[in-house]
């Protein structure tokens, strides 16, 4: 029999398992939706603007490992997605878009809301194709699934013309797909991670990076079992972090622009370097002449052309983490003897660096963000923690720890402000029976806080804590500590130095509660509030407009020189 | 460590589909890579396509530039063509004009040198076509521009393929 290309459409997603989609209706894909209407065991759920909608998908695939799925339609719809596109593909987060395209006689011609999508997305996407077979229409929705939940996992965006959708073919979906051009590797080469293990045997200082592969791969039990087992001390990168457990006697913390004094300095002071999962981004490395100086680097990745690109190794191992992680703990041994009191000489050393400089937080007046996130830990042990970007990022991965019941999604490639809130709504939607905190800053808050909407209405109840210190803080602190303290642009109070909005009004016009919190002795009181509530909930924490996130190390310089105080 | 700037070759396989050359393309100018040329044609198998690519890199970026056509989901096969025997041709047409008798001698007499066709002539212009490798035809270019004040050059781009026995590069 039959079918249109939108039917088809629909069945695919219900093959590849999808429950959820998040679309936003316009003129070239009201079809893909109409088939949607008819098949209410895929919920939809409707955003207020498409970079959100990206966001809440991107919120979704992270709390399930299952690629998350958009719809958009043409032109603006399509456009608007690119921030978020672009976002999923530095973080390998999978995601399958499908945009609305114009017929396929009038592409090209400046119809009204055309634009290439594919073209333009061409450097942010895994895979990305417009559809002008409808019989080619099954094969692709299949591929883009494959592409997007396998290897180095990303964002997929297919493309399809209004005629495609209503177009009558075939109703055949396949089970699977092989493609001549795409295998994402397998296995691991076993000479070469012998090699790594026995470089890592021998070294004096041996150093893990552990990155965001490692969680994405789902191997944080196999590597802290290696760790200890090994003796060696973990750092991790901001997307890393909770990939070594804080109570392991191999946690060291993150590393990095704001990372900890004693993580940056076992990086620069390590005699072996083993990273995993992660691409030595320039956040990680600082000044890439002085990076691990004294170090031979053994370098585990899944794809092969982040090996050697900003650092260049010694020993590369293309592998999933968890793959190379499993071979590796077959052969890990306890040390002994000399060795051992190696490692416990450099254990020692770590352990006196991070007793010299630790993580602090200096607040004379106003409420104290690291007393926020103390609260936090206690109110709300297990759920689904999402951050914005900027300074409250930065205090909630130095002072929160990450935990298996209490994992953190958040934007670290491209630093995307307004990510926190949707994502957050995401995970919500993927897992409603757990509590979801977006912990977000006044500035990227109200990038994306439209979406209070999208939680109220489709019923997806977050709890939101905005640290507000009336600045775009992050960059506030750049202007203090590099350009003189000339706050240009920064400020988001008026000219009497009044907040606007008000965000306690601004929540109750959504019918949602919400409270401000001005004094220390309130943090944990409005906590609790929040965790009761069955609701949506905005806690806003009124915290001193100067503080800096430190240690921090200045773009471009050695990790070790850091600004400490 | 990165090794010296030098001129490299690379061919690719890749699926006959709208938007590959730009990808392909695209990747150079987003990653500030130097493309010198790039040729594309279809194989005997007409969903296959065939790239001949000429860059200018050290060794660690040329690493970098064949591992990101790897891991493109719409490249089959990456040959690199630096260090293995390869036959090379270019096409070239060189349009000499406002010549006089005696300068039509001179390009007879280097057309003849460099084992290159006159395939068009008229009063006062002739046209060259070329297909000898990359380089001999840098040369002739050269000596064209030394010789005459009005030319036109127009190039195709080198195409390789592997060799048997054999090497012309």
């Amino acid at each position: 029999m039959e079918i249109s290309g939108s039917a088809l459409f629909v069945k695919a997603l219900k093959e590849e398992g999808v429950d959820t989609v998040f679309a936003y209706p316009g003129g070239n894909n009201t079809d893909l939706l109409d088939e949607l209407y008819k098949n209410p065991e895929i919920r939809v759920i409707l955003p207020r603007h498409e970079q959100a909608l990206i966001h809440e998908a991107e919120g979704y695939a992270e709390a399930t490992n299952k690629p998350g799925v958009c719809l958009v339609t043409s032109g603006p719809g399509a456009t608007n997605t690119v921030t978020g596109i672009a976002d999923a593909h530095y973080d390998s987060v999978p995601l399958v878009i499908f945009t609305g395209q114009v017929s396929r006689p009038l592409i090209g011609n400046d119809a009204f809301q055309e634009v290439d999508i594919i073209g333009m997305t061409r450097q942010i996407v895994k895979f990305g194709s417009t559809v002008r077979e409808r019989e080619k229409l099954a094969e692709r929705i299949k591929m883009a699934f494959h592409i997007a939940n396998t290897g180095k996992k990303g964002p997929v965006i297919l493309d399809i013309p209004k005629d495609v959708q209503t177009e009558m073919g075939a109703s055949d979906y396949p089970k699977e797909i092989h493609m001549r051009s795409y295998r994402p590797p397998e296995g691991v080469h076993v000479g070469q991670l012998k090699k790594a293990f026995s470089l890592l045997q021998s070294a004096k200082k041996p150093l893990i990076l552990s990155g965001h592969g490692v969680m994405m791969s789902g191997a944080e039990d196999i590597l802290k079992a290696f760790a200890e087992t090994m003796k060696i001390p973990v750092v991790t990168t901001i997307l890393g972090n909770g990939a070594i457990p804080v109570g392991s006697p191999s946690f060291v913390g993150n590393a990095g622009m704001h990372g900890r004094y004693a993580a940056n300095m076992a990086i620069t002071h390590c005699d072996v370097l083993f990273s995993i999962g992660t691409r030595f981004n320039d956040r990680i490395t600082g000044e890439l002449s002085d990076f691990a100086k004294n170090a031979k680097i053994i370098h585990v990745d899944v794809d092969t052309a982040s090996i050697s690109r900003n650092v260049v190794v010694d020993i590369p191992v293309v592998a999933d983490a968890k793959t190379a992680l499993e071979k590796l703990q077959e052969w890990a041994k306890e040390p002994e003897g000399a060795s051992l009191k190696e490692l416990d000489d450099w254990r020692n050393t770590i352990a006196s660096w991070e007793k010299e400089h630790p993580l602090s937080l200096s607040v004379k007046e106003g409420v104290d963000p690291k007393k926020v996130m103390e609260g936090i830990d206690e109110v709300f042990p297990d759920c689904i923690v999402t951050l914005d970007v900027g300074q409250h990022q930065m205090w909630a991965t130095q002072f929160l720890p990450v935990k298996r019941e209490r994992p953190v999604i958040s934007s670290g490639g491209l630093g995307t402000m307004g990510f926190g809130f949707p994502a957050a709504i995401g995970a919500k939607a993927a897992c409603p029976e757990k509590k979801v905190l977006a912990i977000t800053g006044d500035g990227g808050f109200q990038m994306n806080m439209q979406e209070m909407a999208t939680a109220v209405v489709s019923g997806l109840p977050v709890t939101v804590i905005i640290l507000n210190n009336g600045y775009l803080g992050m960059v506030r602190q750049m202007q203090e500590l590099f350009y003189d303290k000339r706050y240009e642009a920064t400020s988001l109070c008026d000219e009497k130095g009044a907040y606007v909005p008000d965000f306690v009004k601004w929540a109750e016009s959504y019918g949602v509660p919400a409270l401000r919190v001005e004094e220390e002795k309130d943090i944990e009181s409005a906590l609790c509030k929040a965790r009761e509530s069955d609701g949506p909930f905005v806690i806003e924490f009124m915290i001193p407009s100067e503080i800096n996130v430190l240690p921090m190390v200045k773009s471009g310089t050695p990790i070790d020189q850091m600004i400490l105080e | 460590m990165a090794g010296k700037m030098k001129k490299r070759w690379i061919a690719l396989y890749t699926e006959n589909e709208v938007g590959v050359l730009s990808k392909v393309s695209g990747l150079f100018s987003a990653k500030s890579y130097n493309l010198n040329s790039l040729t594309v044609g279809t194989t005997e198998h007409p969903d296959i396509s065939r790239m001949t690519i000429s860059v200018e890199s050290d060794d660690v970026t040329f690493e970098q530039i064949k591992k990101q056509f790897n891991s493109m989901v719409e490249i089959i096969k990456v040959i690199d063509l630096t260090n293995v025997p390869i036959h090379m041709k270019e096409v070239l047409f060189a349009k000499i004009k406002q010549i006089g008798p005696e300068e039509k001698a001179e390009v007879f007499r280097i057309a003849e040198t460099f084992s290159v066709k006159p395939v068009d002539i008229g009063t006062d212009a002739i046209i060259l076509e070329s297909t000898l490798t990359e380089r001999k035809n840098d040369e002739l270019v050269s000596i064209l521009r030394k010789s005459f004040k009005h030319i036109d050059v127009t190039r195709g781009g080198a195409v390789a393929v592997e060799g048997i026995s054999t090497s012309c590069r």
